[in-house]
């Protein structure tokens, strides 16, 4: 590995190749601190799911009401059924074998959840401990870059890239794997600053607010929570909707990652050092 | 073309080698029980702020139109033991709750004595820890006019609800702090949807303590105690979740 580039005048935009500074300290330690938590939280998750693998909408819901979705067996056989749509799923959810060869009628397999094997009682100190983790780490993450600048420099999104014109130019490039080289590649794009900004502003700040709607104690104080998300058992359907909306933002940042070159962009979120990329005809 | 199909292979094993070593590294640090206990010390916090920020805040009560159509009954849906079903089959006319341990007067109130007293009606959701939940009818007593009726001392701290139902061969019993005794929704009830408490929702008293799940809506009463520490109660955490299976003895998440 080569040394940085020797330190430039502000005034020289710097160009593919070079080593520069990419990512700041408060954001590298949210990042790896907000992944670990994120994980914990998803896979401990499931294991609450695993204790009644069903999910309504509105302010109760038990065995006796109507499910918009649940994850089950019948005679051994695994299914998942989303409103009237049921897809047969054994060896993967609600019927599947565990490492000591134990077919166990569960929604979520062992590999998923955290503790593995089943305990609601772990599950929950897992998830009930990194929600803290995860709420402060957001918190303090959100105030900080706030006041230091990033959320108005980087996150932000400029009128200009609002224009659908320029959006759709971005798809485009995404589409065809072509991502900005040079100085350009020290910005974020429009599509980056939405995932971005939605998993900041949305994604994680309600998975917070429906695991709280879902406490007894806190909506007995805040009570406008699981109002305005419709119920008890509405917030903890969104409350998994929004977990599998980060899963999703996860398989597609860890996919661009790699297309991007992953050396270079894990170094980046470890050491702030992000190599630019060359410009394609240099 | 190849070297990407050798990455991307490379790619899948690497994920799930790192994923087995993950999931048996976080089950054997949980295992720790110095890292457990500091994950579980959370309920410390989840007591103090849900308490500094929400006092002595009422459970949100609903209208009989927002009522479950069926109240799940969750746990034990019986009553063991032969005075348990001999006052059953009595309707409970020589049952009496017991309340002892730190109080002035020890007391044997009947099911009439806590009939007679200033009754509270709320129509609640109840939340299993599940993740289930369902909205029903209770009333009964409020439990801080039975703790005067008994002059509780100043001493005791926590109150035990002994019961008589028997939940995996061992005595189900629930457990809470004076903070929550003195709540106005605490209650105990005998009846529920208007009507005289049934077996399998724990008849005749269960303990009904707002803003926490389930597993603390101690069924089939008998018993209240009076103590300083739980400790020396059954397992000594609290109630036979806590005990069981390492549940939270603040239940109000």
């Amino acid at each position: 590995m080569t040394e940085p580039a020797p330190a430039r005048s502000e005034d020289v935009p710097p160009r593919g190749g070079d080593l520069v500074r990419r990512h700041r300290l408060s954001t590298r330690i949210w990042h790896w601190t907000n992944a670990v938590a994120l994980l914990v939280m998803l896979m401990s998750g499931l294991m609450i799911f695993n204790a009644h693998p069903r999910l309504y909408w509105g302010q109760y819901g038990a065995n006796l009401d109507p499910a918009w979705l649940e994850i089950g067996s019948r005679g051994g056989a695994g299914y998942l059924r989303i409103g009237s749509w049921q897809v047969a799923t054994t060896g993967w959810l609600g019927s599947w074998t565990d490492p000591m060869g134990i077919v166990r009628h569960r929604a979520f397999p062992y590999w998923a959840t955290l503790p593995s094997s089943y305990s609601l009682a772990d599950g929950r100190i897992w998830h009930l401990a990194f929600a803290w983790v995860l709420a402060l780490g957001l918190l303090i993450y959100l105030v900080w870059s706030l006041v230091n600048g990033h959320l108005r420099r980087d996150i932000h999104i400029r009128p200009s890239e609002w224009r659908p014109a320029h959006i759709w130019h971005d798809i485009k490039e995404h589409a065809r794997l072509r991502f900005p080289t040079g100085a350009a590649a020290l910005r974020y794009n429009v599509l980056q600053k939405l995932a971005y900004a939605s998993v900041l502003f949305l994604l994680i700040p309600l998975m917070i607010l429906t695991g709280l709607a879902m406490s007894p104690g806190t909506d007995a104080w805040a009570p406008v929570v699981t109002e305005v998300l419709g119920g008890r058992q509405s917030a903890r359907s969104i409350h998994f909707l929004c977990a599998w909306g980060l899963v999703a933002f996860f398989v597609v940042h860890i996919a661009m990652v790699l297309l991007a070159g992953p050396w270079n962009e894990v170094r980046s979120m470890i050491t702030g050092k992000y190599r630019l990329p060359r410009e394609k005809d240099a | 073309m190849s070297r990407l199909i050798l990455s991307r292979r490379g790619l899948i094993r690497t994920g799930a080698l790192g994923g087995g070593l993950l999931l048996s590294g976080c089950d054997k640090l949980y295992q720790q029980p110095g890292f457990r206990s500091v994950l579980a010390d959370a309920e410390n916090l989840h007591r103090i702020t849900q308490r500094g920020l929400g006092g002595q805040s009422l459970a949100r009560e609903y209208a009989p139109s927002q009522m479950s159509p069926v109240f799940r009954a969750n746990g034990s849906t019986q009553g063991a033991g032969e005075d348990y079903k001999r006052h059953l089959a009595s309707g409970f006319a020589g049952w009496a709750l017991r309340v002892d341990g730190l109080v002035e007067r020890p007391l044997d109130l009947p099911l009439t004595a806590l009939k007679a007293l200033p009754q509270r009606a709320q129509i609640t959701r109840h939340d299993c820890v599940e993740g289930w939940s369902a909205i029903g009818g209770w009333q009964g007593p409020q439990l801080s006019r039975v703790l005067d009726l008994a002059r509780v001392k100043p001493e005791a701290k926590y109150l035990v609800f002994h019961c008589a139902d028997i939940y995996g061969g061992a005595p189900y019993y629930e457990s809470i702090d004076m903070v929550d005794a003195h709540h106005p929704q605490t209650i105990l009830a005998w009846a529920m949807n208007g009507r005289p408490l049934e077996e399998a929702h724990g008849a005749p008293l269960r303990l009904r303590v707002e803003r926490h799940l389930g597993y603390k809506q101690a069924k089939f009463v008998t018993r209240i105690e009076a103590r300083d520490t739980l400790a020396g109660v059954y397992g000594g955490k609290g109630g036979y979740w806590e005990d069981r299976s390492g549940y939270a003895w603040y239940a109000g998440i």
